[in-house]
Formats: C-alpha cells, sequence, structure tokens
C-alpha cells in the first residue's frame, strides 16, 4: 500500500480529488476554497497598521483557513516523511532538454536543488527567483482577488468571468517569466 | 422559495446564537467545542490536500516549466479535471439546494468584475512570479513542509507583496 502511495501520483487520481475540495469546503461550512486569503490574513496578524485591508476580524473570517493551511503545510511534511520515492522527478524529456540547456544541473528532487538553498539568497538570481518571485506572487495574488485554487478551481467552478481574466492573466505572466525572463536569468 | 426559508434560517441562527451566548457555561463549553471539531475538520481536509500537493507533483518547480512550456498534459490534466469535478459538484449543489452540514443554504458570492482591470494586471503579475517560484500560494506550505526550509523566504516575501499591495489598494486601478 505505502509503495503504491509512494509514488507519484497520476493526473486522473489528484486532478478530481483536489476538484472534491470544493464541494467539501461548502458542504462544511459554507467555506470558498482559497489559499491566498491566508496571505492577507497574515498581515493581519502580523502587521495591520492603519491599512483598512488589514483591519478586519482575522479570527472569525480566517480561522477555519489558517486551519486548513496548517494541514497543507502538514501534508507536505507527512508525504516528504513517508510518502517519498527515491526515484527522480519524472518530467518530460523535452523539458529536461529545455531545462539543462538553461543550466539546470540537479533534477534529483521536486524543485531544482541548486536554486532553492539558503546559499541562493546571496546571489542575484536566487535573490530574484525566491524572494523577487514571492513578493510578485503575494502583491499580485492579493490584487487579483484570488490564486490558482481561489479563481482556477473555485472560480472558474462556478463559471464566473472574472476568475476566467484572472487565469488568462496567470498564463501570460507564466509564459513570459518562462519565456523571456527564465533564459536570461538562469 | 429558497429566499424564504434562508431567511428562516438567518433567524433561528441568530436565536441560536442567542442561547448561546446568554446561556450557562455549559453552552457556551459546547459552542467551543463546535468550534474546536470544525477547526479540526479544515486541518484534517488541509492535510489530504498537502499530501495530494506533494504527491501529485503540484508543488514542483519542474512541473510548473513543463506546463508553460507545453511539454506535459500533467499539470492541465490536474487543473482541468478538478474544475470539472468543482464545477459538477457546484452545479448539483446549486440544483438541488443542497445545504451544509449545520443545515444552512450554500451561498457562493459572485465576485464583482469593475472594469476587471484588478484580474488581469493582478493575475499576470502573480503569473510572472509563479513561473519564477515555481509555487502558487498553496504550494508554498507543502514545500516548507516537505522539508524546503528556504521556502520559508519565499512566503515571507510574499506576504510582504500582500502587505504592499493593501498598502497600495486605495491608490491603484480595479
Amino acid at each position: 500500500m505505502i509503495e503504491l502511495l509512494s509514488r507519484p501520483w497520476p493526473w486522473y487520481v489528484a486532478g478530481p480529488l483536489i476538484g472534491l475540495v470544493v464541494p467539501a469546503l461548502l458542504l462544511l461550512g459554507n467555506k470558498q476554497f482559497g489559499i491566498s486569503a491566508n496571505l492577507r490574513h497574515a498581515c493581519a496578524i502580523v502587521a495591520p497598521g492603519r491599512v483598512a485591508f488589514f483591519r478586519y476580524d482575522w479570527r472569525r473570517v480566517g480561522g477555519w483557513n489558517l486551519a486548513f493551511i496548517v494541514g497543507v503545510l502538514l501534508g507536505g511534511f507527512i508525504a516528504g516523511q513517508w510518502l517519498a520515492s527515491d526515484a527522480p522527478i519524472s518530467i518530460s524529456d523535452a523539458t529536461r532538454t529545455d531545462l539543462s540547456a538553461l543550466g539546470i544541473r540537479d533534477f534529483s528532487g521536486l524543485v531544482p536543488n541548486e536554486l532553492f538553498n539558503w546559499n541562493s539568497l546571496l546571489t542575484l538570481r536566487g535573490l530574484v527567483m525566491l524572494v523577487g518571485g514571492g513578493f510578485l506572487v503575494g502583491f499580485g495574488t492579493a490584487y487579483a482577488g484570488g490564486c490558482t485554487s481561489g479563481h482556477a478551481i473555485s472560480g472558474l467552478a462556478d463559471l464566473q468571468l472574472p476568475s476566467l481574466i484572472a487565469v488568462v492573466g496567470f498564463f501570460a505572466g507564466g509564459l513570459i517569466t518562462t519565456w523571456l525572463i527564465l533564459p536570461v536569468l538562469l | 422559495m429558497t429566499h424564504t426559508s434562508s431567511s428562516r434560517q438567518s433567524v433561528a441562527a441568530r436565536a441560536g446564537l442567542a442561547v448561546g451566548t446568554s446561556g450557562s457555561g455549559a453552552d457556551v463549553r459546547s459552542d467551543a467545542g463546535t468550534a474546536a471539531r470544525a477547526l479540526v475538520a479544515y486541518l484534517v481536509i488541509g492535510t489530504l490536500f498537502g499530501i495530494l500537493f506533494t504527491k501529485a507533483e503540484v508543488i514542483s518547480w519542474f512541473r510548473i516549466q513543463e506546463m508553460f512550456r507545453f511539454q506535459s498534459f500533467h499539470m492541465y490534466g490536474i487543473i482541468g479535471s478538478a474544475v470539472v469535478v468543482a464545477a459538477t459538484s457546484v452545479w448539483l449543489i446549486k440544483r438541488f439546494g443542497v445545504r451544509t452540514i449545520s443545515g444552512e443554504p450554500i451561498v457562493i458570492p459572485p465576485k464583482v468584475l469593475g472594469r476587471g482591470t484588478r484580474y488581469w494586471v493582478g493575475g499576470t503579475i502573480f503569473g510572472l512570479g509563479w513561473a519564477l517560484t515555481g509555487a502558487c500560494p498553496g504550494p508554498l506550505f507543502a514545500l516548507i513542509g516537505a522539508g524546503h526550509g528556504v521556502v520559508v523566504v519565499v512566503l515571507a516575501s510574499a506576504v510582504a507583496g500582500t502587505w504592499l499591495y493593501g498598502y497600495l489598494r486605495p491608490r491603484l486601478p480595479h
């Protein structure tokens, strides 16, 4: 059983299960699946200042969502600790070739270990990717009012036009980074 | 028809709340117990979700690159089938007027379109960051759990980005 669970899960198992999170949260307490709201709750907890956007009762509004992301963290730990597979990441050969050409060498983990480590923060490349990238994720999701979960999954599932516009934006941004920025940066 | 029943429901909910707050200590304790049980339920769903994210490699920078290079169906299959299952569930919930486990009507507030600026500008900014970090907000938490400690910095930076948005919000076009 553990052997089976340790292999990478195929899309047709993972995708539908991720989709079920939407009705599960609705049935449990009328909650909208949306993870980036937690970044706002974090601001409301740590440094609301005089910013109106962060002055609300985060315990009442976001308590459930904070419990949810503590769970996500725990899930990552469980999967990493007890369900990890030893095999290198099974990405397509084309991607491996492209990324090798950009200078990525280490394909042993879920992320390129040469970029995702503390020393990497001392390089311009690492700083732009980790600190700059994180900043854009936080600013962009707050501005757009949602991320992949809130717009691409919950929003599209409810056939909402704003979410479709946001998702087109997600892809436009991702393509710009992948095809124009990464070749210069890496 | 749903309107009448929903207003009746909220009256009942208010009445219930009044009993809970003005009632005996036992009532207050049982309310706290219910709230704690609900939090545990969200924690459990989150945990399963985190395992799912990690094992399906959604949290992988490599998988996100593969997606933006159109070199594999994996991520498209995951997002696509998730949307289909979620959309079918939402449709069924609306069609049959399904209620929450505590009996409240399920309402999904529509997002306000306005001029739409926030969606395409904010969306594009997020997309730029998504392909750099290889992670949207959910995977950031799962990556930290899976032992990629440096992602704490990415998360802190994302919180800072959200804070700057909150600060600039009155001056940004939406």
